[in-house]
C-alpha cells in the first residue's frame, strides 16, 4: 500500500515539474507520507514541532515568555539585512564610477531596459530616465528620474532583485556603479566618467520628485 | 474604439498599456473559440465560461505537464479523469484512496484561475473565477495570485523568520517555533489594489473574473504578529516594520507598527491546511484590509524601524498619481466594494422570469453593513439580504430575488460598510482622482442585460 502511494506521489511530483527552465531540474525533495502505526495501521499524527531554543537558560524569560525561538545572531541578521533607507542607513561599504556603471549596464541591464535606458515595454521593463516635469501633464512619464523620490530605493532594488535572470548577483561596488550611470544619464548626478558613488554620496542625492508624495488622505469618507 | 483611447497614456504607462492590450486580445481569442451550449440550468447561463476559463488558464500558462496517459491529460487541472459508468448503481465504484489520500475535484468541474498576460512570466497575476464561486470562501487552489519574481519552492525545515531592528532581543524563529506559539484562525479577504485596473476609462474585460478576480477570501491560521513583537520587545520610537519575502524579488513593504500590533497575522495555514506555495508557503504576512501586495509571502525577515523604508513597491509602484502631479503614498486600506457575480458579464439569461441576483461585498475598514441592488442603472435601490457570517475585512455574500421582465436592465450593487462609507460611482472616483491613478478602483460595477438575455460589462 505505502509503495503504491509513493508511486502516485512520485508521479504527481513528476507531473508538476516546471515546464520552463529545465536546466535546474536535478535535486527535488518529496514529502514522505506519514508512517502507519504498527498496531492499527492508522496514519501517525504529525510530529510535534521542535523549538529551536535548545538552551533555554540563555533566554531572558521576560523577553521570550514562551521559551520559543532563539536569539538571532549578528551574523544571521547581517546575512539577509540588505535594505537601504533614504537617510543612508543600510547602504553597504563600497563604491563605483559612472564609467564602470556604463559597462555594467550594457552587460546586465540594457537587454531589458534598452541601450538608451528607454525601457522595452514588450519585456515589461520600464524606462529609467526622462519624463521630468511630466507628472502633472496629461501624459505623465514615471521613471527613476521623474518619479522615484529617493536614490536609496534605486540602490536597494537593484541590489536585491536585479538583474531579472540572476537576481541578487551584483556586488555592492557594481550596484554603486550602475546607480552612478543611471543617475548620471538622468542628469541628477554628474555624467563625468570618474563620478563616484558610495554610501555617503548616495544618501546625499536629492531626487527631482523628492517632495512629490503625499500621505493617503482617504479615511473612509466618501469621494476620496 | 482604438487601444490608445481605451488605455490613454495619461493613466497607462507603456508597460501597463502593453499588458492591458495583451489581455484584451487574449480574451477576444478565447471567446471567439467558444462553443455555446445553452440550457435553462444556472450553469448553462454561464455560456461556456468554464471551458473558456480552462483554455485561458491552463493553456496560457504552459503546455501543461501531460505525460501520463491520454485519459488523465484530458482531466481539468486538479481533477482525475475516470471512466463514467453507464449506471453507477449497477457496479461498484472505484476503491478508496485511489487518489493517493489527497482528494481531487470532479472531472466535470474545470474552473481555473486566469493568468493576466504580463510580458514577463515571472511577474504576473492570476484571477479568481468569482462567477463560479459559492458562499464566501475561495478554494485555496483558486485564490488569486500576484508574484513579482515567480513562485519559490522553499523547504520549511530550513526556512526561518528573523525579527530584528528596534527590538530588545532579535529572535530567529523556525517554522516549528511559530507553530508552537498561540495561534488564531480568522477569515479575511485579500484584494490586489490593481483589481479592476483595466476598467477606469472604458468597460474593457467581459467577465467578473477579469474585472474583479483579484480578490479572494480564506480562513488564515497563524501567530499574531503582536505576539512575536512583544516577545522581542519593541523599543521606544519604533513606528514601522519592514516585511521581506524570500522570493526572487525579495519583496519588501513597510507596515505601520500600529497595524502590526493590531490584527496582523504570521500565517502558515489557509483553509485548514498549509499555505499553498503560490500563497507564500511556508509563511506569509496577513494584514487584514490592506492592499494585497503588503501581505508579504515567503516571509523571511521583519525589521522594526522608526521610519518607513521607502522600498521600490511603496515609492515607484503602488502609489497613486493625482491630477496635480502629486502621488498618494501608503494608500493601504481597501475601501468598501461589491460586485454582482450572478448574473454577470458573458452570461446569457435564457428567458424572462425569476432569478436570484447574488454577489460579494467587502471592506478593508470593517464589516459590510448593507448592500443595495439596482436593476435600473441606479435610479432605484433595493436592500439585498446579507448572508452570515458577516465578518470584518471578509467577503460577505448578498442575495436578492429578482424577476426579469425580459426588457433591458442595468444591474448594479452598492456596498456600505460599518464606518458609513458608501461605495462610489466611477464618476465620483474620477472626479477626485483624475485620469492618472491606476490602483484602488472600487466603483460600482454595472452589468447590462439585453432583451436577448446577454449580459455585458458597461459603464452606466
Amino acid at each position: 500500500m505505502s509503495m503504491r502511494n509513493f508511486t502516485i506521489v512520485a508521479a504527481l511530483a513528476a507531473l508538476s515539474q516546471p515546464v520552463f527552465g529545465q536546466e535546474q531540474a536535478s535535486e527535488r525533495t518529496v514529502a514522505a507520507l506519514p508512517e502507519a502505526l504498527a498496531d492499527t495501521g492508522e496514519m501517525a499524527p504529525p510530529p510535534v514541532p521542535q523549538s529551536s531554543a535548545t538552551e533555554i537558560e540563555d533566554i531572558a524569560p521576560e523577553q521570550l515568555v514562551f521559551g520559543i525561538g532563539r536569539p538571532a545572531t549578528e551574523e544571521e541578521i547581517a546575512a539577509i539585512d540588505i535594505d537601504a533607507m533614504p537617510d543612508g542607513r543600510g547602504l553597504p561599504e563600497g563604491s563605483g564610477t559612472y564609467a564602470e556603471g556604463e559597462e555594467l549596464y550594457t552587460d546586465f541591464c540594457s537587454a531589458c531596459h534598452g541601450e538608451e535606458l528607454e525601457g522595452i515595454s514588450e519585456l515589461g521593463a520600464p524606462g529609467l530616465i526622462g519624463g521630468r516635469g511630466s507628472l502633472a501633464s496629461d501624459s505623465p512619464v514615471r521613471t527613476v528620474e521623474s518619479y522615484w523620490p529617493y536614490s536609496s530605493t534605486l540602490f536597494d532594488y537593484v541590489y536585491r532583485a536585479m538583474p531579472m535572470d540572476t537576481p541578487g548577483s551584483l556586488t555592492a561596488d557594481q550596484v554603486y556603479a550602475i546607480s552612478a550611470y543611471i543617475l548620471g544619464r538622468a542628469g541628477i548626478t554628474s555624467d563625468a566618467p570618474d563620478t563616484v558613488l558610495d554610501a555617503q554620496s548616495m544618501a546625499a542625492i536629492q531626487m527631482p520628485n523628492a517632495d512629490g508624495f503625499v500621505s493617503d488622505p482617504r479615511d473612509g469618507n466618501a469621494n476620496q | 474604439m482604438s487601444q490608445s483611447e481605451r488605455f490613454p497614456p495619461s493613466r497607462y504607462g507603456q508597460a501597463e498599456r502593453h499588458m492591458a492590450e495583451s489581455l484584451v486580445e487574449l480574451e477576444r481569442r478565447i471567446l471567439s473559440e467558444e462553443e455555446t451550449e445553452e440550457c435553462d440550468c444556472k450553469e448553462g447561463m454561464f455560456n461556456g465560461l468554464t471551458r473558456r476559463g480552462l483554455l485561458a488558464g491552463g493553456l496560457a500558462l504552459s503546455g501543461a505537464a501531460i505525460s501520463g496517459g491520454r485519459a488523465r491529460a484530458e482531466a481539468p487541472p486538479g481533477a482525475i479523469e475516470y471512466p463514467v459508468q453507464p449506471d453507477s448503481t449497477k457496479e461498484q465504484g472505484r476503491i478508496i484512496l485511489d487518489d493517493g489520500g489527497y482528494g481531487s475535484r470532479s472531472q466535470f468541474e474545470n474552473e481555473v484561475r486566469w493568468r493576466y498576460p504580463t510580458a514577463s512570466l515571472d511577474s504576473s497575476w492570476s484571477m479568481t473565477p468569482l462567477a463560479a464561486g459559492h458562499g464566501i470562501i475561495t478554494p485555496s487552489g483558486l485564490h488569486f495570485e500576484r508574484h513579482h519574481g515567480g513562485i519559490p519552492a522553499i523547504d520549511p525545515r530550513t526556512h526561518a523568520l528573523i525579527l530584528h531592528g528596534m527590538v530588545d532581543q532579535p529572535i530567529r524563529f523556525t517554522m516549528d517555533d511559530l507553530k508552537r506559539l498561540p495561534a488564531v484562525s480568522r477569515m479575511h479577504f485579500i484584494e490586489c489594489s490593481g483589481n479592476g485596473l483595466t476598467e477606469w476609462v472604458q468597460p474593457t474585460l467581459k467577465t467578473v473574473q477579469g474585472t474583479h478576480g483579484l480578490t479572494s477570501t480564506s480562513e488564515w491560521t497563524g501567530v499574531r504578529l503582536s505576539t512575536v513583537l512583544e516577545m522581542a520587545g519593541i523599543q521606544d520610537g519604533a513606528a514601522w516594520i519592514l516585511a521581506e519575502g524570500a522570493d526572487a524579488a525579495v519583496m519588501t513593504r513597510s507596515v505601520p507598527i500600529d497595524k502590526a500590533m493590531d490584527d496582523a497575522i504570521l500565517a502558515y495555514a489557509q483553509n485548514g491546511e498549509a499555505l499553498r506555495p503560490e500563497q507564500g508557503y511556508p509563511l506569509r504576512l496577513l494584514l487584514p484590509g490592506y492592499e494585497g501586495n503588503t501581505h508579504i509571502k515567503w516571509l523571511r525577515r521583519l525589521e522594526v524601524s522608526d521610519k518607513p523604508f521607502m522600498t521600490r513597491e511603496e515609492t515607484s509602484k503602488y502609489t497613486d498619481l493625482m491630477p496635480d502631479g502629486s502621488a498618494r503614498q501608503f494608500s493601504l486600506e481597501m475601501d468598501a466594494k461589491s460586485v454582482i457575480t450572478f448574473p454577470s458579464g458573458a452570461m446569457k439569461l435564457p428567458r424572462a422570469g425569476y432569478y436570484e441576483i447574488t454577489g460579494l461585498a467587502w471592506s478593508g475598514r470593517g464589516a459590510i453593513s448593507s448592500v443595495e441592488v439596482s436593476a435600473d442603472g441606479g435610479e432605484t435601490w433595493h436592500e439585498a439580504e446579507l448572508e452570515g457570517p458577516i465578518l470584518p475585512m471578509c467577503h460577505t455574500r448578498f442575495r436578492l430575488p429578482w424577476t426579469w421582465t425580459g426588457e433591458e436592465a442595468v444591474l448594479q450593487s452598492r456596498a456600505v460598510d460599518d464606518t458609513g462609507y458608501i461605495q462610489p460611482t466611477l464618476q465620483e472616483l474620477v472626479e477626485v482622482r483624475g485620469t492618472k491613478s491606476v490602483y484602488h478602483l472600487n466603483a460600482i460595477q454595472s452589468w447590462h442585460i439585453a432583451a436577448s438575455g446577454e449580459v455585458t460589462n458597461v459603464h452606466a
